[in-house]
């Protein structure tokens, strides 16, 4: 369902069908009871938010059991925005716990099934975000994108996924993971949608100082502009060692295809790229740890201050948050105080700041000799459910080829580019800072001529 | 590198979390697994370079010193508190008790 189809549909259908497919998928969190009202506007649907994103109608969990019964007295920027262009939101998604994750396992609520194979994972953090679009339960939905949470799922799960510039879309009203790397996205069907879904919520806000002053382009038309002398990159250093060999066949043939569409193909090199992981996986706990040191029983959420038998208020810390906290995000919290404690921030913390600049300097480089980059979103398709979930290391792999936009604070998107056993296989393409026409305008060009399912 | 159970212990009492003991076993050993592969930044050559800044170059964002009524209520904020008492957050003993 696309959003041109859903403006016409029956809001109380809408909800059955909902309520019908989340029973085998749970990618939702909450539903609403009964229909809402669409307003006047360019975006007059239905639509799912992931659930770390504040509304006053529905509870904001993290899909976390620290926030199962939290309710917001406010809502995010993104949410008026949505509403004002005539959006009716019908409910949240289910995520991995505060957004920490790649495969949606890690949710307090239980797993998320892909709508195209139900013993594999949608991919995450969005990863009900992603299911509920590619299920057809919503025309779209809203995830948020640390470092590929929006585009690996939407890889997973053969639809299309945008993570804006840092700055382009507000985070006021998303929880937030790790500040500097946030970013709330669109996961949509087509790349029209996106670039739709786009206008609407992008711009400057003066609740997220980190918010961009740029004027808004009109992304649905930008994107229909053709793409002939355009100059795209193939980076070689997001192919070969860690991709699986059919991933990598099928976006070097879907490159192929944006040749013959008139684009100019060049290989370029990132050398410092392959060292973004590493880099990402210091920034992004000592954030987290930072970020998430709010969840400890006293002002909302889960707590055990009720106890008469714990008599401190460290005590009362230690162990909301030890029983209120999932797996993955004490895991995260751990490495992210030990990253930034004394005697080890220097080796750690300070020296992946060191490196993400290295890493900037490599893509500025780039962007002078080409527009966009091409690479595969994912290093393999959707993997089984319980396949890595006992390995932290390889759940955090599934990151390798996002995580880079989110430390260079770039635009990228996921579209599907092909099948391999079934499973979709996801291409991203990047651009510069507010490069978002550029890459939605390659992407929408390569789905308006090709099938990716047949390919 | 191989954490220590004592080093683990440390950290998880930095970020205050109580961990059971199965716990401590666990992280020791997923975290030291991380830790390894992010010590290949160490192969990196940084001399010289200054750590990255706001990644889209915004520097001080002011705005105008004018004070705005917060729209939310004093009982919608206080909606989700634990445990409140007289309009106020009741918290535990933040010095400890003698016993």
């Amino acid at each position: 369902m696309n959003i041109a189809e859903a403006k016409t549909i029956n809001l109380k259908d809408f909800l059955t069908i909902a309520r019908n497919a989340n029973k085998e998928l749970n990618a939702l969190l909450s539903i609403a009871d009964k229909p809402g009202k669409l307003g006047e506007g360019e975006l007059a649907v239905p639509c799912f938010i992931k659930d770390n994103i504040v509304t006053k109608e529905y509870p904001t969990t993290c899909a976390s059991k620290i926030l199962e019964h939290f309710k917001s007295p406010y809502e995010a920027t993104v949410i008026t925005k949505l509403k004002a262009a005539g959006t009716w939101i019908a409910g949240k998604t289910n995520l991995d716990e505060f957004a920490l994750g790649a495969s949606n396992e890690n949710s307090a609520f239980g797993a998320v099934k892909n709508p195209i194979d139900k013993s594999s994972v949608p991919g995450g953090s969005s990863g009900g975000s992603a299911a509920a679009v590619a299920a057809g339960i919503t025309p779209f939905s809203l995830g948020s994108d640390t470092g590929g949470s929006i585009r690996q799922p939407a890889a997973f799960c053969g639809i299309v996924g945008l993570k804006p510039t840092y700055g382009r879309v507000s985070r006021y009203g998303l929880v937030a993971m790790a500040s500097s790397l946030d970013q709330i996205g669109p996961i949509t069907n087509t790349v029209e949608d996106c670039a739709l879904v786009l206008k609407i919520i992008a711009g400057k806000d003066p609740k997220d100082a980190t918010s961009l002053s740029a004027s808004v382009p009109d992304y649905p038309n930008e994107i229909k502009k053709d793409i002939k002398g355009m100059k795209i990159g193939v980076p070689k250093e997001f192919f070969g060692e860690g991709i699986d060999p059919t991933v990598e066949q099928k976006v070097r043939n879907a490159i192929a295809k944006i040749k013959e569409l008139g684009a100019e193909i060049s290989e370029v090199s990132l050398p410092t790229a392959p060292f973004a992981l590493a880099t990402y996986y210091i920034i992004q706990p000592a954030e987290v740890s930072a970020n998430l040191a709010r969840f400890d029983g006293v002002k909302y959420g889960m707590s055990l201050g009720a106890d008469d038998t714990i008599e401190t208020i460290e005590e009362l810390y230690k162990k909301t948050r030890g029983q209120g906290l999932g797996n993955e995000v004490k895991r995260r919290i751990m490495l992210g105080t030990y990253a930034t404690s004394a005697g080890f921030r220097e080796a750690y913390y300070d020296r992946a700041r060191k490196v993400a600049q290295l890493i900037k300097q490599d893509f500025d480089r780039v962007f002078k000799q080409v527009d966009v980059l091409i690479t595969p979103t994912a290093p393999t398709v959707a993997f089984k459910l319980g396949e890595k979930i006992n390995d932290p290391l390889a759940m955090y792999k599934a990151d390798l080829l996002t995580a880079p936009a989110n430390l260079v604070g770039i635009p990228a998107i996921s579209i599907p580019c092909g099948s391999a056993d079934g499973l979709p296989v996801g291409l991203q393409i990047m651009g510069p800072q507010l490069g978002e026409s550029m890459i939605m305008r390659v992407a929408h060009h390569f789905e308006k001529n090709y099938n990716w399912r047949q390919l | 590198m191989e954490l220590s159970k004592k080093e683990v212990e440390h950290i998880a009492n930095l970020a205050r979390i109580e961990l059971t003991e199965a716990e401590i076993a666990k992280y020791g050993s997923e975290l030291s697994a991380i830790l390894d592969y992010i010590d290949e930044l160490k192969k990196l050559d940084i001399t010289g370079i200054e750590e990255i800044g706001q990644i889209t170059g915004l520097t001080n964002q002011l705005a105008e010193d004018k004070i705005e009524n917060c729209a939310i209520s004093q009982k919608e904020l206080l909606a989700n508190a634990p445990v409140v008492e007289n309009g106020q957050i009741k918290v535990k003993s933040v010095l400890g008790r003698e016993t």
